[in-house]
């Protein structure tokens, strides 16, 4: 009896120990995700669902990024903005850009009542602004033309350009958090 | 819209389909909200990796099984391609300039799109950044043009 009694301590001994050990999974998941991951994987689909849409009845790819200099061309005669690729598709780029906006509204209506105002600082989101659009034109995609897009496609420029924009933004935010800025 | 050519009468409902299926994933995904992304960036929240990566995983079937098993476009009459832009320098300087904004505001264009939506007013500081940002990068594209060979094919 008395070494049957021992090594079922000698097992509770053990299990004590491994324990937080088996728990850790969760809870690293926890912490990985605070917010939970459903949002996150729900949302991405849709975003690429919006995108397949498009794709399917037109064959066209449409990124976000190129609205930007197509609208300009409405107001600025610079040769770069009058190139009749981008005349040709600003019309439906600036749809595509309201229909986003609409859509988040409608987001916002029938789940989450009450607006959301950022708390980040005005100049983080002019200044960075101005690097984006810089950055995403330069650099021929954004998130969405890079990163789901060409992702979605396989290219070698858009996987190189991702690792580069994420990595970097990575560093980016940690010189950010260094210096004291929040939010 | 004199400027366009001829479109299928149900080519911009499309477009309005499409912009809103993804302007509500945007703004339910959280990407709407630069807290989340810089959330991201600074590894408090790994989210983003789902959202980039399940769309990614979407479109990844889509571009690799049209342009295999369709034939045209119902709308347009074009042929299915996928998204393979030219690798040059600019793909580089352009994602690093991009990471850095990235990482200062938390906001990338589609992201910004449906944050206003959302009622984030405070978001047009970086439509207004992001307008002068590609200003900027169209002017001096403008200038250097004739030095510069027409290599340029698609950007997005």
């Amino acid at each position: 009896m008395t070494p049957t009694h021992e090594s079922l301590l000698g097992v509770r001994a053990v299990a004590a120990q491994a324990a937080p050990a088996l728990w850790a999974t969760p809870l690293q998941m926890g912490e990985l995700f605070p917010r939970g991951v459903t949002q996150y994987a729900v949302g991405g689909v849709m975003v690429a669902a919006g995108i397949a849409v498009i794709y399917l009845g037109t064959a066209i790819i449409p990124g976000n990024s190129t609205f930007l200099e197509t609208t300009l061309s409405y107001v600025s005669g610079q040769e770069r903005f009058q190139r009749p690729r981008f005349l040709r598709s600003r019309d439906w780029r600036v749809v595509f850009a309201v229909s986003i906006v609409a859509g988040a509204a409608v987001w916002g209506l029938l789940l989450d009542p009450g607006a959301f105002v950022t708390r980040v600082q005005w100049w983080r989101l002019f200044f960075g602004g101005i690097l984006v659009g810089i950055g995403t034109r330069l650099g021929k995609g954004c998130t969405a033309g890079h990163g789901v897009c060409g992702l979605g496609s396989a290219s070698h420029t858009s996987i190189v350009n991702v690792i580069l924009f994420v990595g970097v933004a990575i560093l980016t935010a940690a010189v950010v958090q260094l210096a004291g800025v929040s939010p | 819209m004199s400027s366009s050519p001829d479109r299928h009468p149900l080519f911009y409902p499309l477009i309005v389909l499409g912009g809103l299926i993804q302007g509500f994933g945007l703004a339910y995904s959280g990407m709407a909200r630069p807290e989340v992304v810089v959330d991201f960036l600074q590894f408090d929240d790994l989210g983003l990796v789902l959202v980039m990566g399940g769309a990614a995983v979407v479109s990844g079937v889509v571009f690799w099984a049209a342009p295999r098993f369709l034939d045209r476009a119902p709308l347009t009459g074009d042929v299915y391609t996928r998204r393979v832009k030219s690798m040059d320098r600019n793909v580089v300087v352009g994602g690093v300039v991009f990471g850095v904004g990235w990482g200062i505001s938390g906001i990338c264009p589609g992201a910004a799109y449906a944050s206003l939506g959302v009622g984030n007013l405070p978001i047009l500081w970086a439509f207004a950044g992001m307008f002068l940002g590609a200003y900027l990068h169209g002017f001096w594209r403008s200038r250097n043009s004739s030095a510069e060979s027409v290599s340029t094919v698609a950007d997005d």
